[in-house]
């Protein structure tokens, strides 16, 4: 059923949603960006309406709530083994259409694939995702080519109007709560982008040869493996372990794990000391085919979900998107040379 | 001709090598000005001085070519310049009320450059409130960071930005990155133990290097701006020499309440033969020595927390 609210209804809202769960939502963090007097927005806990930003696509995502950039599993001591305590709430995630659609790519690696990981499901499974409609899109968006810019798979939907917020709710749980404080029962449709500047064609005819192509070679020297691009991904999955011996008592100690970049030194690494890899263009390769190529003959759709993030952040202004559409000529290109 | 050299020196002329020739000398505090003044200029340029203009080393213009009798018609042209770029003046109408505080230089500051750690323009503006008009020789710079661009350090007063990095060691990693660029491109305070970083914060200049190379936001920025003050650097023909750290961390205010105390000691302790009054106040400080100068500087001064006073202070330099 759909409502609208005045602010003060909807922060009762989120005042009683907040006994059961943590309210995460994308938050300006005033100074937080790199530069000096520049903000970032980040996803953060919030205990009000306001303090969410509705207006500007956040720099990192979501993803850091379901699968921590720093995660401790377990503490051990010399015969012990303590598992690392999880949230005691769930969590109440505000994100977008293209991230919504990230969650099915991170349940796809972290449920779905052979099996269950204990961790991520501890947290996913006391997760609920209120979606924040789109009006238009924003610098660097491709979601309409990548079909992820509209969902229905959420629990509730909110957007700020003219005088207050309306939201769409699917879940039966909250429907008394949300009935007390809310102002009218309306239909609401929550609000998705149809068109977006930037556009993607990713050719049909892609095979593993492409790998061949010269138009990897540029980005040898204007990558800079930082690993931004993989760091702000709603869909990159991987992370490292680290085990840690305490430095006053070097018996005991922790095991976590953190997020991985496949663009940083050290990614490939192998017992012996080998890398593979070794050229940024060959990592922009991995990256780029991984979101659009394999991970599809693997599970059907593509893993990319054309939020743009990865444009946005890179401080070498390469575009993902522009890698994308120079596919279909570097097809031609590796055809030709056989 | 009759003409008070005493008073047009003071008026922002200059006595030229060109006999019944003058230069105008226009301040522009934190070197930047909106686009039109530069129209102004030229005007000034065009009708009384010889066409060219001079892009001065302290970030002013001067406008050579004026006749000697034409600056009461250039002060006239250059009002709307001095309200414009708000500069203190006693007599309006009457072009500048002095020149020996010399104009505040600055480099473009985080306006534009990722490096800087704060508005360079928007302080040294506020020190220029501050500070003119007077006619003692002060000569003050800011930079937006250690990379020193505006070599502040050749100032009676340089002013470095510093930022003080935060870590969220939650956010971190372990890319190495931050730890990279500060041994390659800093001073190397920082070191991995156990997956995470470790800072050596006397050893941090606070460039912010590490918050640039940080690709998951686990260094940020300390939202209070922070500074270096370096003191007494000159050029000049007896000893020039490199100004010395006097306090790290320190916030505005003390900057300025440092600087305007410097005035009085200044006034109390210039040598009363200084030629054409002006003497730099490093010498002034190597007569009196730098205790004395100390006591009067820090007079009143709040420091945060933060300062580190270093002291004493010796100089080197070159000595002719």
């Amino acid at each position: 059923m759909g409502f609208s609210f005045s602010k003060e209804g909807i922060n009762n809202v989120f005042k009683e949603w907040s006994k059961d769960y943590i309210i995460y939502a994308p938050k300006r963090i005033i100074g937080g960006g790199a530069f000096s007097d520049t903000d970032s927005i980040r996803y953060e806990k919030i205990d009000t309406v306001d303090e969410i930003e509705f207006n500007v696509k956040s720099t990192f995502s979501f993803k850091e709530i379901l699968l921590p950039i720093s995660q401790t599993l377990f503490f051990f001591t010399e015969d012990e083994v303590k598992e690392a305590d999880g949230p005691k709430k769930g969590a109440i995630i505000f994100l977008r259409s293209c991230d919504l659609h990230a969650v099915k790519r991170l349940d796809e690696i972290y449920l779905r694939n052979g099996f269950e990981d204990y961790y991520y499901k501890r947290i996913r499974e006391k997760g609920k995702f209120i979606l924040i409609g789109c009006k238009s899109a924003f610098e660097n968006c491709f979601c309409v080519d990548m079909n992820t810019n509209k969902i229905d798979a959420y629990d509730a939907s909110l957007e700020p109007t003219e005088n207050g917020y309306v939201m769409d709710n699917k879940c039966q749980d909250w429907e008394e709560l949300l009935l007390n404080n809310s102002l009218s029962q309306d239909e609401v449709n929550p609000s998705y982008v149809t068109e977006t500047k930037i556009h993607v064609n990713i050719p049909e005819g892609l095979s593993i040869d492409i790998a061949k192509s010269k138009m990897w070679d540029e980005y040898d020297s204007r990558c800079i493996n930082c690993g931004r691009c993989n760091f702000v991904c709603p869909t990159c999955t991987c992370f490292t372990m680290q085990d840690i011996f305490y430095t006053d008592n070097g018996k005991v100690g922790e095991r976590r794990r953190v997020h991985a970049s496949c663009m940083v030194d050290g990614y490939t690494d192998v017992a012996g000391g080998s890398s593979y890899r070794k050229n940024n263009g060959q990592r922009m390769r991995f990256k780029v085919l991984h979101k659009i190529y394999d991970y599809k003959k693997r599970f059907g759709y593509h893993m990319c979900v054309g939020c743009g993030r990865c444009d946005d952040i890179c401080p070498e202004y390469i575009s993902f998107s522009n890698c994308i559409n120079k596919l279909e000529d570097a097809i031609k290109e590796v055809n030709g040379n056989e | 001709m009759d003409v008070n050299t005493k008073v047009l020196k003071k008026n922002a002329f200059r006595v030229t090598k060109q006999r019944g020739i003058t230069a105008s000398r226009i301040r522009v505090p934190g070197g930047h000005l909106e686009a039109k003044y530069l129209s102004m200029i030229q005007k000034i340029a065009d009708t009384y001085g010889n066409g060219t203009v001079h892009i001065t080393s302290r970030q002013g213009f001067e406008i050579p070519g004026i006749k000697y009798e034409d600056m009461p018609k250039v002060n006239e042209l250059l009002q709307p310049i001095i309200e414009g770029l708000d500069i203190n003046q006693e007599v309006p109408g009457q072009g500048y009320s002095a020149a020996g505080t010399r104009n505040v230089v600055a480099c473009i500051g985080n306006k534009v450059c990722p490096y800087a750690c704060y508005d360079t323009t928007k302080f040294a503006k506020r020190i220029e409130k501050a500070i003119f008009p007077n006619d003692l020789h002060f000569k003050i710079a800011l930079t937006g960071c250690p990379n020193d661009c505006a070599k502040v350090r050749m100032h009676d007063f340089g002013i470095m930005g510093m930022t003080e990095p935060r870590y969220d060691r939650d956010r971190c990693v372990s890319c190495g990155a931050c730890v990279k660029k500060c041994k390659k491109k800093s001073v190397a305070a920082l070191k991995a133990v156990n997956y995470r970083v470790q800072r050596n914060e006397e050893k941090c200049i606070g460039c912010g290097e590490c918050v640039l190379a940080c690709p998951t936001a686990a260094w940020t920025r300390k939202q209070e701006k922070l500074y270096r003050l370096t003191i007494f650097g000159r050029t000049g023909k007896k000893n020039p020499r490199m100004g010395e750290d006097f306090i790290k961390w320190v916030d505005e205010d003390s900057i300025i309440k440092i600087i305007l105390n410097t005035y009085d000691y200044v006034k109390k302790y210039i040598d009363p033969e200084a030629p054409g009054g002006k003497e730099h106040i490093g010498y002034i400080v190597d007569r009196t020595g730098f205790e004395e100068f100390k006591k009067w500087a820090l007079k009143d001064v709040n420091l945060p927390s933060t300062a580190e006073i270093c002291t004493p202070i010796y100089w080197k330099g070159i000595k002719y």
